[in-house]
């Protein structure tokens, strides 16, 4: 790994990363996954809520809500293809589809 | 066996029709007009149940099909997975394969939104795997107009039928019928499954020899449930009926796996066979897609920092006015209603206990049901646009700073602000909440808010007992001191959530995921019809607790008889046999001093002296002890119930005589209720829970006495404890 590691909280507004990793408690980390993020899913920094807090999120096209406390647990790889939309299957699918991973 | 048996087996208006009605069931993320779709399939009739057990209502309707005849349909909440870690969770799962008790479903019908699809599709594939007989309904088709999925390419991978429907505008409706007519004929399994690693492989094996022998089927089933199973029960779970030695294994699994994360390893094959899909799914690759440009638009101002919160309050002034104000009207007309219906009764019958049970208990009982209907349906239909437009997700969205600090979900914002109009309504729409600890911890504060039922007390005693003065010349005593009411209000309940969130309603606080769906034009026809559903349910179920509630209450204050007991003469009124009444008229209306003498017999009044002595350190005599007692029935009840004891018979809004009594109320030459007593008065009626509609409609959304009975103790004990420290307190400092 040659970036730093960095968390979903990290990013500043529209800029894309890569899901690296998602921590935290087991149903938080399954819920999520099972949103869509899971490793190698792109997801955007959409906005951040008024008050600072939550985060929204745009991942597989649909536009999710997290708390800045747990996005601190989601690890991302930051930059990549900057300035490029993030995927959204409302008009066709994420891009990088995941590869199955057995052991990480 | 006998005829009668078998005449229930046979349905008599179809007997060439199986004689159990196939069910279908409907499963679908939440926000993909499932609900449509249910509704455009079911037509008007609707049955709204209970799963056995939790608290998560199960709506049903009947389809009727041109060969097969009636078709159950069962419609389940929106979930983004089968995947469970709580009962209510679980009711996907059972309900899908008939597990629990519950009926085994013939088809499946999957809604899937076009504008998510590989999100949507996690979902179908878990239903493929379990190999149910899905049907695929291709839902808001519309809000994908360029580059849309083809239905075909996607009915080709999944093995499973596709058709494209509407449940808007009911587009699709008679395809998607002929899909589940057929797929009840010839039911089809889905072919698409995963590659998971070859550890998960095994593991779900390992999983699947321990599987009680209920839930056993097909190997391909088998390993769907292990992996169920290996995804959802963990040590501190709250799933029902899962065998132990499932648990065990499943724990064995995980701890020998380690570091491998499973959870992961699952999702991620599921997910992996979505994207290699989409790539045929789509009519052209498009590297560049255009975003959800309208609902980015709309989110530009909504979600501002000034413009959002402005729109926000602009909206939620709304909401409250409509609580607030615009059910007046129809809350007076029910009330005319009620007096218009007792008056006829009154002419029409003999005096006599029949006609007083029937005016006063049974028109009065309904009267107190019906007459929450106008702000319930006025919340729900606004509740309902909010919803079905997706601004209720920005409502969380914009407020979730706010009430995470308390511990409460986002989403409580509308049911508290509800509050403030009424607890009964408020409560009822702490359904927007899918958690059960939100939607308990809301529905357990709500009742502190200052609701309109408490303005009228609050004025008769402010009226009464405080000095229409000003404070430094300008500051009127009287409006501060309503101001203040509504501030302690809001103060109690924020610190009532903090505590309760780490008490009585602990539970795991598990991490907000809010899905903000995009902006949609709301459906004026479905939000009416789940406003007409939230009503015709709050009428039966909770609506039975009030009127029984209602009678009793009656039957506390109008019991014994005074009549029968003082001179065994029902019919000639007892009034001159008592010195201090010598002007009672002999007609058959009572006087009001002999209304007084009534009550204070009465086991109510009885009830009141005898726990006067409980009372007296908060500076309650015994008649504002009959007064709580009969506030239980509504608390602006507490005015026309202190009237009747005070012997000033019906009072109208103003009370103005009732006012002059308590004015001149004495005790040793000095006025019996001080501003001190007033005061202490105020608190207890602030925070005590005297409202037995509150408790109905917790007991109907908690499925429990258990919940109201803790509502009921924690509030009396709060509104004793600070109403005694006032008292007492203000003593202490020379007041009163």
């Amino acid at each position: 790994m040659t970036t730093p590691a960095q968390s979903l909280a990290d990013l500043h507004v529209a800029e894309v990363a890569l899901v690296e990793h998602v921590g935290g408690e087991r149903s938080f980390r399954r819920r999520l996954m099972e949103l869509g993020l899971v490793p190698g899913t792109r997801v955007e920094l959409k906005a951040i809520a008024p008050l600072g807090d939550p985060l929204e999120l745009l991942v597989r096209g649909s536009s999710l809500s997290i708390r800045r406390a747990e996005a601190a647990l989601v690890r991302v790889t930051p930059g990549v293809r900057a300035g490029a939309p993030a995927a959204t299957d409302r008009a066709r699918a994420a891009l990088p589809s995941a590869p199955v991973r057995g052991a990480p | 066996m006998t005829t009668g048996e078998g005449a229930t087996l046979v349905a008599p208006e179809s007997p060439h029709v199986a004689p159990i009605e196939p069910i279908v069931v409907l499963v679908g993320n939440p926000n993909v007009g499932k609900t449509s779709v249910y509704n455009q399939l079911t037509g008007e009739r609707a049955h709204i149940g209970n799963y056995p057990g939790i608290t998560v209502e199960q709506r049903s309707g009947r389809l009727t099909l041109p060969e097969q005849g009636g078709v159950t349909v069962v419609d389940l909440p929106g979930t983004y997975s089968l995947s469970a870690r709580s009962a209510e969770e679980q009711i996907a799962l059972d309900a899908l394969l008939g597990f629990g008790g519950l009926p085994h479903p013939q088809v499946v019908v999957a809604v899937v939104d076009a504008g998510q699809l590989s999100r949507n599709l996690y979902l179908t594939l878990q239903l493929i795997e379990l190999g149910l007989n899905v049907v695929v309904a291709l839902n808001m088709l519309d809000e994908v107009p360029q580059n849309p999925p083809s239905p075909s390419a996607l009915a080709s991978f999944l093995g499973v039928p596709v058709v494209v429907t509407d449940g808007r505008r009911g587009g699709g409706m008679v395809e998607l019928k002929r899909a589940i007519a057929r797929a009840l004929v010839e039911p089809r399994r889905g072919h698409v499954l995963p590659s998971y690693p070859p550890e998960l492989v095994a593991d779900a094996e390992r999983v699947a020899a321990a599987l009680p022998d209920a839930w056993r089927a097909t190997k391909e089933r088998d390993r769907a449930l292990s992996l169920w199973a290996l995804s959802s029960i963990e040590p501190d779970d709250e799933l029902a009926h899962i065998p132990l030695p499932l648990r065990v294994r499943c724990a064995e699994v995980h701890a020998e796996a380690a570091p491998r994360d499973l959870d992961r390893e699952l999702i991620a094959s599921r997910y992996a066979v979505i994207d290699g899909a989409l790539e045929r799914l789509y009519a052209k690759v498009d590297r560049h897609p255009p975003k959800r440009a309208s609902s980015e638009r709309v989110d530009k101002i909504l979600l501002h920092p000034v413009w959002g919160f402005a729109a926000f309050l602009g909206l939620m002034v709304v909401v409250f006015q409509a609580l607030f104000s615009w059910s007046d009207p129809a809350i007076g007309l029910i009330e005319d209603g009620a007096r218009l219906v007792s008056g006829l009764l009154t002419q029409a019958l003999p005096a006599g206990i029949l006609r007083d049970l029937l005016v006063q208990g049974v028109v009065g009982g309904v009267g107190n049901v019906i007459v929450f209907l106008p702000q319930i349906l006025l919340l729900f239909l606004m509740i309902g646009l909010l919803e079905d437009s997706g601004y209720m997700a920005r409502v969380a969205f914009l407020m979730d700073r706010v009430l995470r600090t308390l511990g409460l979900h986002g989403r409580a914002f509308v049911p508290m602000l509800s509050g403030f109009a009424c607890a009964v309504p408020a409560i009822l729409a702490t359904r927007t909440m899918e958690r059960q600890r939100d939607r308990l911890l809301t529905m357990l504060v709500i009742p502190l808010m200052t609701c309109s039922a408490r303005l009228p007390v609050y004025t008769l005693i402010i009226a009464t007992l405080f000095p229409p003065s000003h404070l430094f010349g300008w500051l009127p005593v009287q409006g501060l001191l309503m101001v203040a009411m509504y501030v302690f209000a809001i103060v109690t309940t924020l610190l009532t959530a903090l505590v309760l969130g780490r008490t009585a309603v602990k539970g795991r606080r598990v991490p907000l995921v809010l899905e903000l769906p995009p902006y949609r034009l709301p459906s004026l026809k479905l939000t009416l019809r789940s406003m007409l559903e939230r009503g015709q349910v709050f009428l039966k179920e909770a609506g039975t607790v009030i009127l029984a509630c209602t009678i009793a209450l009656w039957a506390l204050l109008a019991f014994p008889r005074p009549d029968t007991s003082a001179t065994g003469s029902p019919r000639d009124s007892s009034g001159e046999a008592r010195p201090n009444a010598p002007h009672a008229p002999h007609g058959e209306a009572p006087s009001a001093l002999e209304a007084e003498e009534r009550i204070r017999q009465s086991y109510g009044g009885r009830l009141g002296r005898a726990i006067e002595p409980i009372f007296a350190p908060l500076g309650f005599d015994w008649k504002i002890d009959v007064g709580i007692i009969g506030a239980f029935a509504a608390r602006e009840v507490f005015i026309s119930t202190l009237g009747l004891v005070y012997g000033v018979g019906d009072t109208d809004d103003e009370a103005l005589p009732l006012r002059e009594k308590l004015k001149q109320e004495t005790v040793g030459g000095k006025p019996r209720y001080t501003p001190l007593v007033g005061l202490s008065l105020l608190v207890f009626f602030a925070l005590s829970c005297q409202c037995m509609s509150t408790l109905a409609v917790v007991r109907r959304e908690t499925r429990t006495w258990r919940w109201p009975a803790f509502l009921f103790a924690y509030m009396t004990f709060l509104a004793y404890t600070l109403s005694f420290l006032v008292y007492q307190g203000g003593r202490l400092l020379g007041f009163g």
